[in-house]
């Protein structure tokens, strides 16, 4: 299977390569002023809160976290449930908007931004992957990956064209006109990360990819991971398993709204 | 993501619930068929109301004699009849009646016709030309008597065309003689067919025969002034009410009546006829309006229903398609583009269905179905508003829901 993806799927994954070039080079200088030291920073987190009212409860589920992730990294946010990491992933999905503090996406703060705002950059700069794949069923795989580009306003054959080769990418191209509930679970996943790259964004943010699946399909997707990251993407993986963040080069370690301790790993 | 993205959207998510979508549809059309339908039958009773009554002449005034009062005294000359030929020509007179266009005085008995071996038994009407053009009646074969006819005291008969064929069942009535009573008369038309469903006054079972021979030849001298009724036609509908002032003047003074309240005479008017009819199938139209809007509000709570579910169940695909990049704007509008193609399709549907019940209805059932322009549009109209505002309310609802929130929903 891995070795498949490898022949077919080089080239398709070399083109959707993202190493600063291509659209978001305009944010490229943007990056460069207002990070001054530190131009490859492409998420600074400075501070940020996130407080929930529970009935007369305020629940602090966020205490003042700040955070930078260089462009291409591949960092893991591990912690046991209520840690605060769903929260923080929120926020770095632009899902939701931080109490206090500020988020820079890409050079941009967007902790400020209005619903419509936050919807065109969830469209343009993150990919997302769920636990529960999230597929639409009624669709065929290439319909779910062109998803987003309908949003995002890009022509139907490009869209196509596009689809097929981030499908290619994850090695599903025989499987472009299956239903999701034709696929096993990893080959949904697949074609969910398909659906995460087709808009080449600037980050790629999985939430538990693998809790759904078994441990050689798990193995086989956070394989795929580790590609994208190879090819120069950014990714973010949320877990609470050590086993599957070890496939990180930093792991960010969350207990009780705030950031315990970062492991910087080597290749 | 445009207009085109987004039908083509609306018609896959539609065709891809197909059970759903197909109720929905179903629903919206049979509350559409419903309300054309009866509306229909109520528009086409009434129709049919107002063209029997109209039939009869509608600026007509018939004059009878006797009181509206029971049991009281009558006042006048004294007399059971009270009507005579003498008060039809006063009224005929342009000076005293100006607005009076034609007056027909009647008298009327019950004669048994006999025709070589066949024998009828029928009213025998006497009346003046006019009756014919106050009546709206008109001949089929031959002709109607004339002025001339009255002037010679000729023995001619018109028959209706059920005394003609019971009398002459091969036909060719024109020409023969028939006997009425012991008295000889020639058949000199027959007339047209008015096709009246009341047994009790049949128009076409009658035979007509100029007033004085029938007072004459029939009666006999003794009630020779005194007749049946007098018909008096207004020159328009307009002027009908002055026109009934007029006779109801003239006759006052011809009869001496000193209490205007209390005639010895009734002057009914037909259009009192028409208005009360058209008030009653009014209310007949009313009432089947309300069933049919009762049943269209009924499938529009169904519509709601559906809609409301298919939200409901497809949250979770809202927050997808948020966490995709969809605005809030473009989530509404897919849900709008939904519901549309919903009601426009049951909608459509619905005046299809309409339009072929109206075409079929009446080989089941006696009755005229007309198709109310009215009905359709609003039927339509409602339709769309129920499908669109119960579609889009939940949908605007769901499009502002966080993303998270709408993922995490089961």
């Amino acid at each position: 299977m891995m070795s498949q993806r490898d022949v077919q799927g080089h080239d398709a994954v070399s083109s959707l390569r993202n190493d600063g070039a291509g659209p978001l080079s305009s944010g490229e200088t943007t990056t460069e002023i207002l990070a001054g030291k530190t131009p490859d920073v492409i998420i600074e987190l400075q501070e940020v809160t996130k407080t929930y009212r529970s009935g007369d409860l305020n629940v602090s589920a966020l205490q003042g976290i700040s955070l930078k992730i260089e462009r291409g990294n591949f960092v893991a946010v591990m912690g046991p449930s209520g840690s605060g990491k769903s929260t923080l992933m929120h926020i770095l999905g632009c899902l939701d908007t931080p109490t206090s503090g500020v988020h820079q996406l890409d050079g941009a703060d967007v902790s400020g931004l209005s619903e419509i705002e936050l919807a065109n950059v969830r469209n343009q700069k993150i990919g997302f992957v769920f636990q529960s794949f999230n597929l639409l069923s009624t669709m065929s795989a290439w319909r779910n990956v062109e998803l987003p580009m309908i949003y995002g306003g890009v022509a139907r054959t490009e869209r196509k064209q596009r689809a097929h080769e981030a499908l290619e990418a994850v090695g599903l191209s025989g499987r472009s006109n299956h239903k999701p509930g034709q696929l096993s679970g990893g080959q949904q996943q697949r074609v969910a990360v398909a659906r995460a790259i087709v808009t080449n964004p600037s980050i790629i943010l999985a939430d538990e990819p693998t809790g759904n699946l078994d441990s050689v399909a798990a193995a086989d997707v956070l394989g795929l991971f580790e590609e994208l990251h190879q090819r120069g993407r950014t990714v973010i993986l949320i877990t609470h398993e050590q086993d599957v963040a070890n496939v990180a080069r930093r792991i960010v370690h969350i207990r009780d709204g705030k950031i315990q301790s970062v492991d910087e790993r080597s290749a | 993501m445009n207009g085109i993205e987004s039908l083509r959207s609306g018609v896959e998510a539609i065709l891809s619930h197909r059970l759903r979508s197909i109720l929905t549809i179903l629903g919206i059309l049979i509350g559409v068929a419903a309300v054309i339908l009866t509306v229909g039958l109520g528009e086409g009773a009434q129709a049919n109301v107002n063209a029997a009554i109209a039939s009869l002449g509608t600026n007509l005034l018939i004059v009878t004699p006797g009181s509206s009062t029971t049991g009281g005294v009558r006042g006048g000359l004294g007399s059971a009849t009270t009507l005579t030929l003498q008060d039809a020509a006063t009224i005929a007179n342009q000076s005293v009646a100006p607005d009076v266009a034609a007056v027909a005085p009647i008298v009327q008995k019950n004669e048994t016709l006999t025709a070589g071996s066949n024998s009828w038994s029928a009213p025998v009407v006497g009346t003046t030309p006019s009756y014919e053009q106050i009546r709206n009646r008109s001949v089929a074969s031959g002709r109607f008597f004339s002025q001339a006819d009255i002037t010679d005291h000729a023995n001619v008969a018109v028959l209706g065309p059920i005394v003609a064929t019971s009398l002459f069942p091969s036909g060719g009535a024109v020409g023969q003689n028939i006997n009425i009573g012991a008295r000889t008369f020639q058949v000199i038309g027959v007339m047209n067919s008015v096709g009246s469903t009341n047994a009790a006054a049949n128009e076409d079972d009658q035979v007509i025969i100029p007033i004085n021979v029938a007072q004459e030849e029939l009666f006999g001298r003794a009630q020779s002034n005194s007749i049946a009724a007098i018909f008096v036609e207004a020159k328009t509908k307009a002027t009908l009410g002055a026109a009934y002032q007029e006779v109801n003047n003239t006759l006052l003074t011809e009869h001496h009546i000193l209490t205007p309240s209390a005639p010895d005479y009734t002057i009914t008017a037909q259009s009192s006829l028409l208005s009360t009819a058209s008030t009653v199938s009014k209310t007949l139209t009313i009432l089947l309006g309300g069933v049919a809007a009762i049943s269209l509000l009924v499938g529009g709570i169904g519509v709601m229903n559906i809609m409301l579910v298919s939200v409901t169940e497809r949250i979770r695909e809202i927050g997808l398609r948020k966490a995709l990049g969809a605005t809030p704007g473009l989530i509404r509008r897919q849900f709008l583009i939904e519901a549309l193609i919903l009601g426009l399709v049951g909608g459509l549907g619905g005046v299809g269905l309409g339009l072929i019940g109206v075409v079929v209805l009446p080989h089941l059932i006696p009755n005229t179905v007309v198709v109310s322009l009215t009905a359709i549009v609003a039927a339509v109209l409602v339709s769309a508003v129920i499908g669109v505002v119960f579609g889009v309310y939940p949908a605007s609802r769901a499009a502002h829901l966080a993303p998270i929130d709408a993922l995490r929903s089961e």
